[in-house]
């Protein structure tokens, strides 16, 4: 690299009047025929709701393409365009209705913020099921923080900022 | 990691705002007296004088993984997404808002230095008194009917942003007694690749809150937090009409070699 990047800095206590928008949670209509659910709580060191959290999800298509099509701000109904974002609520629950995430191994690539972190953090939410030879290697003991749980309609994935079952944050720092 | 001093703190942090400028000025001096000369251009995580950040930083390393998939690209965003006029926060609400009007312009750079092309650009920000128009900040300074504080753009074919806004005042928080932020805007920016994601917080030049910030602070290398800091560009100035400044951004280092035919 030849330029030195730009820190970045927290998300701060006000981005509810700037970053949410209508239908920012919504990748696919949840009457969509194939919508699924992602959604989850964000917790504290203290096992606490972070109320003031914004999550964004990006994913592959359900044939494992990467879409690269227009449209996530003001969406169409009918574009997957596989990027989405939620702020959390008075519970620290987030939610997106999306898709099923194609490919070998897929994954929610997740981006979290929030007041009180000062960088954003990076996770990957696994499906249900996924081997654990095509996880990341991480520590056994901690891989069950990348894989969502199934429910009823879709998936549950908890981000938990620090403590016990703090989520596998990842950096992609080439040096 | 001092796990235990952050958990210490926290504890104390119940009550975070009794502690006063000069407790909170005295932890970023002895911080970066700790980190001098380390050259550590990332923002700490774990930074216990931002008291909100004590129960919100992992404690474990980040785990590196090399991208794959997805995280090689990043989501499109185009015309149908941003209008044109989202880059005028002035021309938002009926009424011309009270402040300082300047246009902010920079341009978006990886790491090698090549622009970001037609990527997104979001602002906020409070207004001219330091009120955002938010219903979380209740401190008492004039809403300003004639301002939102949101602006978007794309940038351009050689990486330009541009927004005309008003300039933004400091405002009082709650992480001490007596807290004051510096006065910024805040930036999200988008990359080529998912990993190149950056929500971060642009500085006026010669602020006399830099040293009391514990946000600003929590880059511990002068260097790299002199790169929030924005210039005063004349040649931006526009005559009889609004000041200038110049911002650029440059994201993390672009994995992926770009490939005839990406859409940018």
């Amino acid at each position: 690299m030849t330029h030195p990047p730009t820190p970045g800095q927290t998300v701060g206590p006000f981005f509810g009047f700037a970053l949410p928008y209508d239908g920012d949670r919504e990748l696919v209509p949840p009457t969509h025929p194939d919508a699924v659910r992602l959604h989850g709580r964000v917790l504290d060191g203290h096992g606490r709701p972070v109320p003031d959290a914004l999550l964004e999800v990006w994913q592959a298509a359900p044939d494992g393409t990467v879409p690269q099509a227009a449209g996530s701000l003001r969406r169409d109904g009918f574009t997957f365009t596989g990027w989405g974002r939620a702020s959390t609520d008075t519970t620290g629950r987030y939610s997106f209705s999306t898709l099923r995430p194609g490919g070998a191994a897929p994954y929610f690539a997740i981006t979290v913020f929030a007041r009180g972190l000062l960088d954003r953090l990076f996770t990957r939410a696994y499906l249900p099921g996924t081997p654990d030879d095509l996880l990341p290697a991480v520590p056994a003991e901690r891989r069950q923080t990348i894989v969502a749980r199934p429910d009823e309609h879709g998936f549950v994935f908890d981000v938990r900022l620090q403590g016990e079952g703090e989520t596998v944050f990842f950096s992609h720092a080439r040096d | 990691m001092t796990q235990t001093s952050a958990s210490a703190t926290a504890e104390a942090g119940s009550d975070a705002a009794a502690a006063t400028q000069d407790e909170i000025s005295a932890e970023i001096a002895a911080i970066a007296a700790e980190a001098a000369g380390a050259g550590e251009t990332a923002t700490r995580l774990d930074y216990p004088p931002y008291r909100s950040s004590l129960l919100r930083h992992p404690t474990k390393d980040l785990h590196h993984v090399d991208p794959e998939g997805v995280e090689l690209w990043s989501p499109v965003f185009g015309e149908q997404d941003v209008d044109p006029l989202e880059a005028d926060l002035t021309i938002q609400r009926e009424g011309d808002p009270i402040g300082e009007r300047m246009t902010l312009t920079g341009r978006v750079l990886d790491g090698e230095g090549r622009p970001v092309r037609h990527q997104l650009v979001e602002i906020w920000q409070a207004n001219s008194a330091g009120r955002y128009l938010h219903q979380r900040d209740q401190h008492p300074a004039p809403v300003d009917p004639a301002f939102t504080g949101v602006g978007r753009c794309l940038t351009d074919d050689d990486g330009w942003y541009r927004f005309v806004t008003i300039k933004p005042g400091p405002y009082p928080w709650k992480n001490h007694r007596n807290a004051w932020r510096p006065a910024h805007i805040h930036f999200s920016l988008f990359g080529r690749e998912f990993t190149q994601r950056l929500v971060t917080q642009m500085y006026f030049p010669g602020d006399p809150l830099f040293a009391l910030d514990p946000i600003y602070q929590a880059i511990t290398d002068q260097a790299a937090r002199d790169r929030l800091v924005a210039t005063y560009d004349h040649d931006v100035t526009t005559h009889e009409w609004a000041t200038g400044y110049r911002w650029d951004v440059v994201l993390t280092g672009s994995h992926r070699t770009p490939r005839e035919g990406d859409v940018e």
